[in-house]
């Protein structure tokens, strides 16, 4: 018979041995899905993993594109760490990466045409108020009301999607675009456009502000004592309150984290590769980034590392889908997969499988 | 003479470090109420453990009905005729009644059956339950009720009712004791936990009582009066204070009628509580547990804030301060709970040195730990209060409870406190450490810190206190000298008699 045992300290070697495991099981998997449907497997894994990096006729374009989509995700998921190791369940980034992304873009589009090397840098502090803003919503009602954090913060993703569709029909729509709905396109303005800062690398504001975030919050947690609190309340939240961590305090600071570094995400995606703010500029990002935040086990330089392998899923998913006819859906489903075994393999850090026959009564 | 219905005959369990019952022998009649009597930690959770088959004993026999016994799971227990009801219920709240049974039987009828069943049980024994109602709505003796009808199913020869009467409230103890007298009448013996005197003198025919896992005496409790059940309860040879009385230096804390309502539906309202601590002064507060032990604790940690001037430290008023503000004046505390409140399970020691030592001894820079330093204090802890670890490394959870408790109540010892507050501060830790701890607790005081201890176990108490108070349901006793208090005065104290004496005085 099986039985899991608990172990005295969690296994150093397995935190670091599942991901890795969770990635090769979810190619298996998943190579068993595309055969299933019918493709060669050895070839979708390797247009998945191996092409956007490697191949002639696609790596040029597909190289910068990690850098590009990995920066909003690590960013992302550097916020959603900080709440996740409190253990307080912000699933409504996607929301507050919108409400940065349109707070951001309307001060900018509120300048137009003016030039001036200050509107860019206003934008980003709206940008991170705007997601702020709306990650206090959850946080008050959470402290005030005691209302489920999880709940509200992913309901007012929809809000948050309805105020995009609203503003792109309507307040912050083209002028000149001939009604089609969308805002100005910031990469024709060039106070406010977020280009490439080294050409062909993909690397713009935002991935700079997300290399930014994992050193700031490595710092933060290995060696500040908020880092500290946080990690004590997630584990213990009796200790943390005899230690004197006050958990309201905690929510606030931990939401407004993930929601300033969202808001960021959403006005550096706007203003650089999305360039444009419309109804579907956002990409989901916000909700990727929790898998993101897992995967890389709440730890900065893990999330770093995921971020750049879930964007290489990204990329190598659209390539399998152009090059080989794979179905959409399925190329979500093997990302799921990633999720899926990363969080069955972590028992293993905590319990030790034992062989054991069943004892005689 | 009949022949017994269960004789237990020398029935020794030792767990690491503690010996939980010692060679106990007793029998009980077919039709018996009998009461096993005992302090916490008595070794009376162990023994019906065993009866039941919860627990298999080191060494020793039982006998039942004539046949050898020893059961190796509950079920085999159930199937010979034994029945127990928990003091925490084992029910789903989104079942109705009906169905909780149906969950705990072998062989369950069809539910209209069952449903008649149980209405038939329940009108027989006076214990109305409505089968279909969901067990979420009942109250907790009601609850009880499923409990207790979930065990007559079975027509037990005998029911083992552990602390029955501590969720109910005084009507429906009137109901349990008539329904008990009635399954008495009708040839059911019954094992009755408590430590409630005045019940089992109202109830049982016979009690055992138990102390430190040895049977102390066996007597008809309504012979006796609740000061002689409590005298053999504590033992007669409680130790004399090893503490000469000395002169304190000023009162340091001092609580003024702080009343706090309880946080959990469980737990114990604080009323009206006045008590005060001087510098050098060991004040024991004994109690049995969940008369407000951990309230208490939290309303001077600073867990719980209060009014302004219900706490006072050196004169001042600190009822809203937190944990971490009354620490920098030098008021510390050891919970009662290691793993997961004194200490978190998952953490490092070096990261639970840092828990409550990171102001008081400066192991944070501008809001920067200093893990070098905090390593430092945490090796310190684990040299001068000998600690048994591998190393600062290890996960709190990996340490055994005395070696836990060791650490923890060194943690706060070393950060040189004026006022330390410590809960059941030996609770489940073996003798050699326990000594040690209430060592470092006397050295604490005798260099000038005031030091509050509060335990169940009374002889810890006597040994290590100057003064003494008794915690019961929330109210705190006037505090008298530890030195020549005498078992029947701790007993009256404990059953919160003593207030209404000083009423009439």
């Amino acid at each position: 018979m099986l039985r899991l045992e608990k172990r005295p300290v969690p296994s150093k070697a397995w935190t670091i041995a599942t991901p890795l495991l969770a990635v090769l099981a979810t190619m298996v998997a998943g190579g068993i899905l595309f055969a299933i449907l019918g493709k060669d497997p050895v070839e979708a894994i390797r247009t998945i993993f191996w092409d956007p990096l490697f191949s002639e006729q696609f790596a040029a374009y597909s190289r910068p594109q990690l850098l590009v989509k990995a920066g909003p995700l690590i960013l992302i998921a550097i916020g959603l760490s900080f709440g996740f190791r409190a253990g307080i369940w912000n699933i409504g980034a996607e929301g507050q990466y919108i409400m940065g992304a349109i707070a951001g873009g309307a001060v900018g589009l509120a300048f137009y045409p003016t030039a001036g090397w200050y509107i860019f840098p206003l934008m980003v502090v709206a940008g991170a108020a705007g997601g702020w803003a709306w990650a206090m919503i959850p946080a008050i009602l959470r402290t005030r009301f005691n209302t489920n954090e999880i709940l509200v913060s992913l309901l007012l993703v929809y809000v948050a999607e309805h105020i995009l569709s609203a503003m792109s029909f309507g307040l912050l729509r083209n002028p000149e675009g001939h009604g089609f709905p969308g805002s100005r396109n910031f990469k024709e303005y060039d106070s406010v456009s977020n280009t490439e800062l080294i050409a062909n690398s993909g690397m713009h504001w935002g991935v700079v502000a997300a290399f930014i975030a994992v050193i700031f919050a490595y710092v933060i947690m290995t060696r500040h004592i908020l880092g500290y609190q946080i990690t004590l309340a997630g584990q213990s939240p009796r200790a943390a309150k005899f230690g004197g961590v006050n958990p309201n305090r905690l929510i606030v600071l931990c939401l407004g984290a993930s929601g300033v570094l969202a808001g960021l995400a959403g006005v550096f995606e706007v203003t650089g590769p999305a360039g444009q703010l419309t109804t579907d500029f956002n990409q989901g990002y916000g909700f990727t980034a929790i898998i993101v935040a897992f995967l890389g086990r709440l730890h900065p330089v893990g999330i770093l590392l995921a971020g750049l392998l879930m964007a290489l899923t990204y990329i190598g998913g659209d390539l399998a889908q152009l090059m080989m006819g794979l179905p959409k859906p399925a190329i979500q489903a093997f990302q799921g997969m990633l999720l899926f075994f990363l969080l069955a393999l972590d028992v293993l850090t905590n319990f030790r499988i034992r062989f054991k026959k069943s004892e005689a009564a | 003479m009949t022949e017994k219905l269960l004789t237990i005959d020398g029935l020794t369990k030792a767990y690491p470090g503690v010996v939980a019952n010692d060679k106990v022998s007793f029998g009980i009649d077919a039709g018996e109420v009998h009461a096993l009597l005992g302090e916490n930690g008595a070794g009376k959770s162990t023994l019906v453990k065993m009866i039941y088959g919860l627990v298999r004993p080191d060494a020793g026999n039982m006998t039942l009905m004539g046949n050898a016994f020893s059961p190796p799971e509950p079920r085999v227990a159930r199937a010979a005729g034994v029945a127990m009801v928990f003091q925490h219920f084992s029910l789903f709240e989104a079942l109705t009644v009906a169905e909780n049974i149906t969950l705990g039987m072998e062989n369950p009828p069809k539910h209209r059956e069952l449903s008649a069943r149980i209405t038939k049980v329940s009108h027989d024994y006076g214990l109305p339950l409505d089968p279909e109602r969901l067990v979420g709505e009942l109250s907790a003796g009601e609850r009880q009720r499923v409990e207790i009808i979930r065990c007559l199913l079975q027509d037990p020869k005998l029911l083992i009712m552990d602390e029955p009467t501590s969720v109910l409230t005084p009507q429906e103890v009137e109901v349990l004791f008539h329904t008990l007298r009635q399954l008495s009448s009708e040839g059911t013996a019954i094992l009755y936990i408590s430590h409630k005197l005045d019940e089992i003198r109202d109830i049982c025919d016979s009690a055992t009582v138990l102390r430190h896992g040895v049977v102390v005496d066996t007597c008809n409790p309504r012979e006796k009066s609740a000061r002689e059940l409590a005298e053999m309860m504590v033992g007669s040879a409680l130790h004399e204070p090893l503490r000469d009385a000395q002169a304190f230096g000023d009162v340091v804390l001092e609580l003024k009628g702080l009343s706090v309502p309880s946080a959990t539906q469980f737990g114990t309202s604080l009323k009206s509580v006045n008590m005060t601590v001087r510098a050098g002064e060991i004040l024991g507060i004994g109690g049995v547990a969940g008369n407000g032990q951990d309230e208490l604790l939290a309303a001077m940690s600073g867990e719980t804030p209060s009014a302004d001037t219900t706490v006072t430290f050196d004169g001042n008023g600190i009822g809203t301060l937190g944990p971490n503000e009354r620490r920098a004046l030098g008021i510390l505390a050891a919970p009662e709970e290691r793993l997961g409140h004194a200490a978190a399970p998952d953490m490092s020691l070096t990261e639970n040195a840092l828990l409550t030592a990171a102001f008081r001894e400066n192991l944070v820079k501008n809001g920067f730990v200093d893990w070098a330093s905090t390593r430092t204090f945490a090796k310190r802890v684990i040299k001068e209060f000998d600690v048994r670890t591998p190393g600062t490394r290890t996960a709190a959870r990996a340490l055994s409870g005395g070696n836990l408790q060791k650490f923890v109540i060194g943690r706060e010892v070393l950060q040189t406190p004026r006022v330390l507050v410590v809960n059941q501060p030996t609770w489940g830790v073996d003798a050699s450490a326990a000594a040690q701890i209430r060592q470092s607790l006397m050295d604490l005081a005798a260099s000038g810190a005031a030091v509050v201890v509060i335990s169940q176990d009374l002889d810890e108490l006597m040994e290590v206190s100057d003064n003494f108070c008794a915690l019961n349901e929330g109210h705190l006793t006037r505090p008298h000298p530890a030195k020549g208090l005498t078992v029947e005065e701790i007993g009256l104290m404990l059953g919160g008699m003593e207030e209404q004496e000083a009423a009439n005085a």
